[in-house]
């Protein structure tokens, strides 16, 4: 599979708005993909239907508009779980985001799973969304956070991770790309050790569902959580993802309308799956619109994607060597299009600035991932992350704003 | 001078700047030479919060009038805050609670005024000025 051709490109990135416009006079370089991705007229268009023309509350009145609002989210939810490929529909809960699926679960299997002397393993690059969770819900319950450390390349040692199962975890919480350092972690085969010992897994895909083919049966993880706005959709949605055996027995974690069944001023039955987890008025329109940019990313084809991207990286690690005193961040062996680098000499918020009149958009700071920068021992970093819409020429632009805030600031 | 006339001064210097690069370069050289700070000083008590890169800043009153220095671990950071201390050290606490700093605006730094995390001018002068009003209230009393 090749990835994508000159006249592909440029026929992506026109559906792309938010890419045509100058910064300080110079035509934007968007390259701060790992925070949020732009988005395409279809999944705009889509978000300005709803609010025109179907506006409405869900699963509540037997009128025309609801119902059209209705089965439309619902279609959202059956696009979502084939995505992923999910064995059913119900297994897709929405949430606002990856923050908030983490949250869920955390919330949930407090009560639950996780109690005192127990302990969730996470690894040393995980966001703090899929951090601090598991670290105060280890404080609140008593339980112990275990951490499987990186090694300099910014890889997991599946060794230790190995003898760190053996203490018997009651959840494995591993993100599956790491946003700070690119690295991808060979997630199906930690799942299945952590199953070995009969450990659940909850994979963070919120770096990966929009560069490669995610299929959660294949990889049998028992938790996927991924937000909408990484993957071309509108911010203020996400997904969890859930195995039904977990989800069933799982008690809520919100309440409210929407998630119930019965309700007496004493007693409350809770709605079936997924209600119980869906709390309250939805983000209709977000999920819609999270269900136009899964549209288009079947139809662009996530192969094709992910191997433009690899080019695109690739071509951007061979380049920036000849930066004087650059250093990366994150060596693994397997990546994904994420750079995060510094410069001897240099502070990465310097860098970012430059670069920024130049037109270049990158993120400077720790990535919302201090114990890696802690790990390896620098201030934060700079890091420039791909999306499908990206080019040749706008590595080329980046490469040399760098050179040139570089010469600048020595 | 007043602190008027020093921005008055720093406004007629960054007019002479054709683009953003003589700026910048200008800015960097300022960062090279901030008063630097004394190092027993640059302690988590001195960092202002909402920075990116690190600021440390130090305030002294002496004779009625209070004195600032500081550093950075990012030398634009470091230039910015020695353009503030240009402006406000040296200067009574109120002469430095009432100065406005439309200045920074007009010598055509406002990106460094959203009040953003990673942006730090704001915090720093609201710092300054914290400090300011810390001295005041002590001579008033
Ligand atoms: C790996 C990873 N996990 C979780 C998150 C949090 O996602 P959100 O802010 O959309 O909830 C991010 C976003 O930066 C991320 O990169």
């Amino acid at each position: 599979m090749n990835g994508l051709n000159i006249s592909e490109l440029n026929e992506l990135r026109q559906q792309f708005p938010a890419l045509h416009q100058s910064v300080y006079g110079k035509p934007l370089v968007y390259l701060d993909n790992a925070a949020t991705t732009q988005k395409p007229q279809l999944v705009i268009d889509r978000i300005t239907k709803y609010y025109s023309s179907e506006n409405c509350n869900i699963h509540r009145g037997v009128h025309y508009l609801s119902q059209v609002a209705t089965a439309a989210f619902e279609a959202v939810r059956a696009n979502v779980a084939g995505f992923i490929h999910a064995a059913k529909s119900e297994e897709i809960i929405f949430t606002k985001g990856t923050t908030e699926a983490i949250n869920l679960l955390a919330g949930s299997l407090a009560g639950f799973l996780i109690g005192m002397g127990d302990s969730v393993l996470v690894t040393g690059m995980e966001h703090h969304s899929n951090l601090v969770p598991w670290q105060q819900l280890c404080k609140r319950n008593h339980a112990k956070l275990l951490v499987a450390q990186l090694d300099d390349k910014g890889e997991v040692s599946l060794e230790q991770f190995g003898k760190l199962l053996e203490q018997k975890p009651k959840l494995v919480a591993i993100t599956h790309i790491s946003n700070a350092l690119g690295t991808i972690n060979p997630v199906k085969e930690m799942i299945t050790m952590a199953h070995a010992n009969d450990i659940p897994v909850l994979i963070d895909g919120a770096q990966s569902v929009a560069h490669m083919r995610v299929d959660v049966q294949d990889l049998d993880c028992d938790f996927f959580a991924f937000s909408g706005h990484k993957m071309y959709g509108p911010m203020g949605v996400g997904v969890l993802y859930g195995k039904e055996k977990w989800l069933e027995q799982m008690p809520p974690w919100q309440f409210g309308g929407e998630m119930v069944d019965q309700v007496s001023l004493q007693e409350t039955t809770f709605n079936q799956l997924p209600f119980k987890f869906e709390a309250g008025t939805p983000n209709v329109a977000g999920v819609l619109g999270l269900g136009a940019a899964i549209d288009f990313l079947n139809q662009t084809g996530l192969e094709k994607i992910g191997k433009h991207e690899q080019q695109l990286l690739d071509l951007a690690i061979k380049k920036l060597q000849s930066v004087q005193g650059i250093r990366f961040i994150g060596n693994a062996n397997n990546r994904a299009g994420v750079i995060s680098f510094i410069v001897d000499g240099t502070h990465p918020t310097d860098i970012g600035i430059l670069v920024d009149k130049m037109g270049v958009a990158v993120r400077t700071g720790h990535h919302c991932a201090q114990p890696v920068m802690t790990r390896f021992d620098v201030p934060g970093t700079v890091r420039a992350s791909f999306a499908l819409y990206n080019t040749a020429e706008e590595v080329e632009v980046f490469v040399s704003a760098v050179q040139k805030a570089v010469r600048m600031l020595l | 001078m007043t602190i008027q006339e020093i921005q008055e001064q720093i406004v007629n210097e960054f007019s002479l700047f054709e683009d953003w690069m003589d700026k910048y370069n200008y800015l960097i050289e300022m960062g090279k030479e901030v008063p630097r700070i004394d190092e027993r000083y640059k302690t988590n008590n001195h960092l202002i919060s909402g920075c990116q890169s690190r600021v440390w800043l130090h305030a002294e009153n002496r004779d009625g009038k209070i004195y600032f220095t500081a550093d950075s671990d990012a030398v634009i950071t470091k230039g910015l805050v020695n353009l503030l201390i240009r402006v406000f050290s040296g200067h009574s606490p109120e002469a430095i609670l009432e100065a406005d700093t439309d200045f920074i605006e007009r010598i055509g730094l406002k990106e460094h005024l959203s009040p953003t995390r990673s942006n730090g001018l704001v915090s720093m002068v609201k710092q300054m000025k914290l400090y300011a009003q810390v001295y005041k209230l002590k001579q008033d009393n």
